[in-house]
């Protein structure tokens, strides 16, 4: 932990406020996420989760408040400017293009990272997902639920981020492969790339994360250590449980 | 008919489709990707006319006009998108339609205030003015026959960058989800500025091809527009290789039409038009 409160921070917001036309959803969110660090973010649905995401990717627009990416003001930055600057988001909804072929979904996104790093290429996705490697020629709309997952997340490594984001990666996926998405992440962090993951798996998440967050009604109610929120049940009961 | 008249009209068929392929590739794209009704499209091949004329009688030849002009109707494609265009796009049709329209009527005023309302004609290049003798009387002209190669060769350079060039690829995922693009990392607004300039360049192209054949004239977009209007349905709206077949199926249909029944020539494509939404709404390769 204290080696990673020394690192420099990829992606900070400080006092988020968004709005969906007159509903007001996000109350000042304050974030930060690390460089390599891995950061899981809970709340119950509806809760804002997407919407931050969405706001700090420019995808939303926020009425107030900064965003930060490498130390740079990004606030009404166009998307494609600051997922330049390192970060990749793998949406709910998994954001496939069905009418691209599944390598043709992979080599659309191809990059170097900020740092010219190239460390992602098209075979190293291939080996962390030889299910793909068999579906090359297949249609992105023609892959199941998991197969679509690991595109999107694959298709997310070949921009060669600093930062992946992960909203909902499991969700309406078998237990099974629901297990192998989770091995993944866990290497994918193990390379050094950052992570954010949002799951209703809190178990999952806080086992592979260093820092927890919790979102309530678009205010954060706990920013702490995984280790902490593992310790602390009553966390999960009062802001989590269904 | 025998069958020299036959061969004569097909190629005349496959020359006039692949001539309205131009401009309705442009036309079907724009609307498919970024979901944009453009009325004014027309113009650019009148304009392509009109460069085609100017330009000829600046250098002398069709060839070096077309080398001119295409790079000038790119740089009038982009230049349209980032001052207009772009704003139309989160616009609903009707306001689309109303501003395209607005635009006709601009650019036809334009063109008689920079050239006049005269009729004029281009020169086709020596080299391909000949014809090549079929029988005793009937004789196919050469240079009817180099459009359809360029037309041929500019639909095949269409496909490959379309279906194997990482822009092609970026272009069909921008017509699906254009925020993951970007989410990707890719301009999406830059993507859309080249499909607008490809479209007009296609255009133009049309109208600096046929200027040798056809006069060039005022209003000579607004027949092209309404028959590009006819490919772009009946091949599919936003389906580029429907676009091709639906401009020979109507190339033919008007031709033939001429031919076999005179008296109809004027509505055989709009029946055809009609057999084929009956058959498919949807259009032959579109989505539904
Ligand atoms: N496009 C939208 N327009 C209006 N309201 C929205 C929109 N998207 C989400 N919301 C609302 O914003 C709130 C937060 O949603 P979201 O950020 O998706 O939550 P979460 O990801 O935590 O489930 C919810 O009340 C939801 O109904
Ligand atoms: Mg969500």
């Amino acid at each position: 932990m204290s080696d990673i409160a020394m690192r420099e921070d990829l992606l900070v917001a400080r006092g988020l406020h968004t709005y969906y036309g007159a509903s007001h959803i996000l109350h000042g969110v304050d974030f930060s996420v690390k460089k390599g660090e891995a950061l899981g973010l809970m709340g119950r649905n509806g809760m804002g989760k997407t919407t931050l995401i969405r706001s700090m990717m420019g995808l939303v627009r926020a009425a107030e408040g900064s965003v930060q990416v490498r130390g740079q003001e990004m606030r009404g930055a166009a998307t494609h400017a600051i997922a330049r600057r390192g970060i990749a988001y793998v949406p709910e909804g998994r954001g496939i293009f069905p009418n691209l072929s599944v390598r043709e979904n992979l080599e659309m996104a191809a990059r170097a990272g900020v740092d010219g790093q190239r460390n992602w290429t098209f075979e190293r996705v291939m080996e962390t997902f030889p299910r793909l490697s068999e579906r090359l020629g297949n249609g992105g709309g023609q892959l199941s639920g998991g197969e679509q997952q690991m595109l999107t997340i694959g298709r997310a490594l070949m921009t060669n981020p600093d930062l992946l984001i992960l909203d909902e990666a499991t969700e309406g996926l078998a237990p099974l492969i629901a297990r192998e998405i989770w091995r993944i992440v866990r290497e994918i962090r193990l390379s050094g790339i950052a992570t954010v993951v949002v799951d209703k798996n809190h178990a999952a998440v806080s086992s592979i994360t260093d820092r927890t967050m919790i979102l309530v009604k678009g205010q954060v109610v706990y920013d702490g250590a995984s280790e902490d929120f593992r310790a602390r049940p009553e966390l999960i009961q009062q802001h989590l449980g269904v | 008919m025998d069958i020299f008249s036959f061969l004569v009209q097909t190629l005349n068929a496959v020359q006039y489709g692949l001539l309205l392929f131009l401009v309705a590739s442009g036309l079907t794209l724009v609307f498919g990707i970024m979901g944009i009704i453009n009325l004014a499209h027309g113009s650019f091949y009148m304009a392509g006319a009109y460069l085609a004329f100017g330009l000829t009688s600046a250098t002398g030849n069709l060839l070096w006009a077309i080398v001119l002009g295409v790079p000038l109707a790119m740089a009038i494609g982009a230049a349209l998108e980032a001052l207009l265009f772009v704003h139309l796009y989160k616009r609903d049709h009707l306001e689309q339609v109303l501003l395209t329209y607005g635009l006709i009527l601009i650019f036809e005023e334009l063109r008689s205030i920079l050239v006049g309302d005269d009729v004029h004609g281009v020169p086709m290049p020596d080299f391909l003015a000949g014809s090549i003798p079929l029988d005793d009387t009937l004789s196919y002209p050469v240079y009817r026959l180099a459009i359809s190669v360029v037309c041929v060769g500019l639909a095949i350079g269409l496909y490959f960058l379309i279906q194997r060039t990482r822009l092609g690829m970026m272009i069909r995922a921008g017509s699906h989800d254009r925020d993951m693009v970007q989410s990707l990392g890719i301009n999406i607004k830059l993507i859309y500025r080249v499909v607008f300039a490809l479209g007009v360049v296609m255009a133009a192209l049309g109208g600096m091809l046929a200027a040798p054949i056809s006069s060039v004239a005022p209003n000579m977009g607004g027949q092209v527009l309404i028959l590009s209007f006819v490919v772009v349905v009946v091949g599919g709206i936003g389906s580029v290789w429907g676009a091709l077949i639906g401009a020979l199926l109507i190339g033919f249909a008007d031709t033939f039409g001429k031919v076999i029944l005179p008296d109809f020539a004027g509505v055989m494509v709009y029946l055809v038009m009609a057999a084929v939404l009956l058959w498919r709404p949807e259009g032959l390769l579109g989505k539904g």
